[in-house]
């Protein structure tokens, strides 16, 4: 498990307050929840709070646990649970570089030596422009497109080195640079030189919708439709006769 | 190849609009109504019928864990939860789902919830996903303002969706520390008995399916049982989205008939290894937890769960992660156990300490500063978690090691005999350093 401690002291704010606005988010978090489980909003709370202090402070955590009327003691054990809370100031700018397996094995070691040469030798380290601060964490969950990063809200996938040092850049120039795949001109998580399914045009006209078959019964236009087309069944797969079925 | 008609994400890739106008194009929340109208035995009967296995990795039938739950509301309310906690290495399935064809998961949130008599269905998404969570909710905000859900919905079940998200931690993926961390506790799994569908999240009966297969329940409604049946095998029907990740050409997402062989799938649709079939050093056929494979197994694996059960691995998420001959296979294992070190919640023993003693052990391997002996008790250690915790992250730390184990060992011994091995006593499974 991953060992997570408060900032110190010294590095700790005296105070926390929702800005009116976030103070709104929070109270509309709250009544997603049945009357009483207020406390299903914690992670939203401090996510919130995360995203207006930067970091999660100590007079954050207890201003959530008075919101959400939580023993403090509960909300620190959902904050340094939780390895999206950054317990500790980080940059403007957080670099988080996905590098477990899927990503190592197409280059995410590239991205990090991108990151140590561009933002800091080591991870969890403000940049000297105090613009960046990098880390390494576990599966982004885009591992066709590795490698991948994510800053703020966006990922950046199919990075190598000088990829990954243009977008630093760009940041750095205060521009907001396209996020998704970087190479390959892929849109998403088709295969690099274009989509080899799904380009049948009639699946977005309105084609194939029409001619679905409504369940025996209800609807039956199209009988064609019941079935699997040849493509698909002739892998042997009798036809799995449902109970009952042969009477 | 299967057939574009008989694909269910007809948008995987976001080429087509997400939104509501594109999403009704391609047939989401058509006849929805009359779905509902067959009553909740005859869905359940058809999901049943249809054969439909959960897509989040063990594979449970859909259908027949609906029946689970209770047959009256008493007093404690029923709610559905959507596993969108997509974090398993290799799989990125979900992800496209719900930032491309979010409507299916919401009608599918839709029919799921009418089935088990739920009024409130509650999708907790992971929270790096902010950008699909964003998407998904404009679509929830659309499928509200359209009246498609609600209290007084044009459906005629009133139901609520509301969309949750968690912090970045991977135990959250399991069904019982997803509840709790919906209630807005640590993310540690609960002992069962009791079983969510009795007492799940505010201790309500409680049903936990993964986005894929909630998503794929309005279409096997609307086209029937036998159509979905009548592709893969059987127990093993339909369709399913396979992720393929690593040293392949063209690395990609796609929706295949199940049972599809996996060199059929890597050939066609990832445009092959990097280098040649013959290239070909190890596949993980399902998400990091499950056992790695040889090459030898992997020329004639077909991709369901009863054929990699058979190989002595899983379909799992069907995250393909496939390793060509330069892969340092240690060093690739050593990273996963990094991974599972870092993700236990730190509830049991055996999995808290293991899964660090194992990374600690293959990193030494895998500069070869190890003895022959010592490959022995990693084995051993790895017999030592599996079942001996609350819930399934002793199995899926474990396996992948023993997978590895299985087939790599000549790799490891070759290693600690190039490197001259380890010069003080063979190490033993000791605590936490």
């Amino acid at each position: 498990m991953s060992f997570r401690r408060l900032a110190p002291v010294e590095q700790q704010p005296a105070t926390f307050a929702f800005s009116e606005e976030n103070q709104r988010l929070v109270d509309q978090w709250i009544t997603k929840y049945p009357e009483g489980r207020q406390r299903s909003a914690v992670i939203a709370a401090l996510w919130i709070g995360q995203d207006q202090e930067g970091w999660v402070t100590k007079a954050l955590i207890e201003e959530v646990a008075r919101i959400l009327d939580m023993a403090v003691m509960r909300v620190l054990e959902v904050a340094t649970f939780y390895t999206m809370f950054n317990l500790a100031p980080v940059g403007q700018y957080l670099v988080q570089v996905c590098t477990t397996t899927p990503c190592w094995l197409r280059g995410s070691d590239d991205v990090v030596a991108a990151c140590k040469k561009h933002i800091a030798p080591a991870p969890h380290t403000i940049s000297a422009d105090s613009k960046f601060s990098w880390m390494e964490v576990e599966c982004l969950g885009a591992c066709v497109n590795a490698p991948v990063m994510q800053i703020g809200k966006d990922f950046y996938e199919d990075l190598d080195s000088p990829t990954a040092e243009r977008i630093f850049e760009a940041l750095r120039r205060g521009e907001t640079p396209k996020a998704g795949p970087q190479q390959h001109h892929r849109h998403s998580s088709e295969p690099e030189g274009g989509a080899l399914t799904l380009n049948d045009p009639k699946l977005y006209d309105g084609g194939y919708a029409r001619e679905v078959m409504r369940r025996s019964g209800v609807d039956t236009t199209d009988a064609e439709a019941k079935k699997p087309t040849q493509g698909a069944s002739d892998r042997e797969a009798p036809v799995q006769k449902p109970p009952g079925a042969a009477t | 190849m299967l057939a574009d008609r008989d694909r269910i994400f007809t948008n995987l890739y976001g080429f087509h609009s997400p939104w509501l106008d594109g999403a009704r194009k391609r047939g989401a929340w058509d006849g929805t109504k009359k779905i509902l109208e067959l009553g909740i035995d005859a869905i359940i009967a058809e999901v049943k019928k249809s054969g439909l296995r959960g897509r989040g990795g063990a594979g449970f039938p859909t259908g027949l864990k609906w029946s689970f739950m209770p047959k009256e509301v008493k007093e404690r309310p029923h709610y559905l939860v959507v596993n969108a906690d997509e974090s398993e290495p290799g799989t990125c399935k979900d992800r496209d789902i719900m930032r491309h064809d979010p409507h299916l998961l919401i009608e599918g949130c839709m029919i799921a919830s009418f089935a088990m008599r739920a009024h409130i269905c509650y999708i907790y998404i992971r929270g790096e996903f902010i950008r699909e969570r964003e998407a998904l909710q404009r679509a929830v905000d659309e499928a509200y303002e359209a009246r498609l859900i609600g209290k007084d919905n044009i459906h005629g079940w009133p139901f609520d969706l509301y969309v949750h998200h968690g912090a970045g931690a991977y135990i959250c993926g399991e069904e019982t520390a997803l509840l709790e961390s919906l209630e807005g506790k640590k993310g540690q799994p609960r002992l069962k008995p009791p079983f969510p569908a009795n007492a799940g999240v505010y201790g309500c009966p409680t049903t936990v399916n993964n986005v894929e297969t909630i998503a794929m329940v309005p279409d096997i409604m609307r086209r029937g049982a036998d159509w979905f049946a009548g592709m893969g095998k059987p127990n093993n029907t339909g369709t399913k989205l396979f992720c393929i990740s690593g040293h392949v050409n063209r690395p990609c997402n796609v929706e295949e008939a199940m049972s599809i062989p996996l060199r059929e799938l890597i050939e066609t649709h990832a445009g092959g290894v990097r280098g040649g079939w013959d290239n070909l050093l190890g596949v993980i056929p399902g998400g990091s937890s499950m056992p790695v494979l040889s090459k030898e197994i992997s020329d004639d694996i077909l991709m369901d769960f009863d054929s990699l059960v058979k190989a002595k691995s899983g379909l799992g998420t069907a995250a393909v992660i496939v390793m060509d001959k330069s892969t340092d296979i240690i060093k690739a294992f050593a990273r996963l156990a990094y991974f599972y070190k870092h993700e236990s919640c730190g509830q049991c023993t055996p999995c808290r300490e293991g899964c660090g003693w194992m990374w600690r052990v293959l990193t030494r391997m895998g500069k070869g500063d190890a003895t022959i002996e010592d490959i022995d008790v990693l084995q051993e250690v790895t017999k030592q978690i599996e079942g001996h915790t609350i819930c399934a992250f002793g199995e899926g730390a474990s396996w992948p090691v023993q997978g590895f184990l299985r087939h790599f060992r000549p790799e490891i011994e070759k290693r600690i005999r190039e490197q001259g091995g380890r010069h003080c006593a063979p190490m033993q499974p000791l605590a936490a350093e």
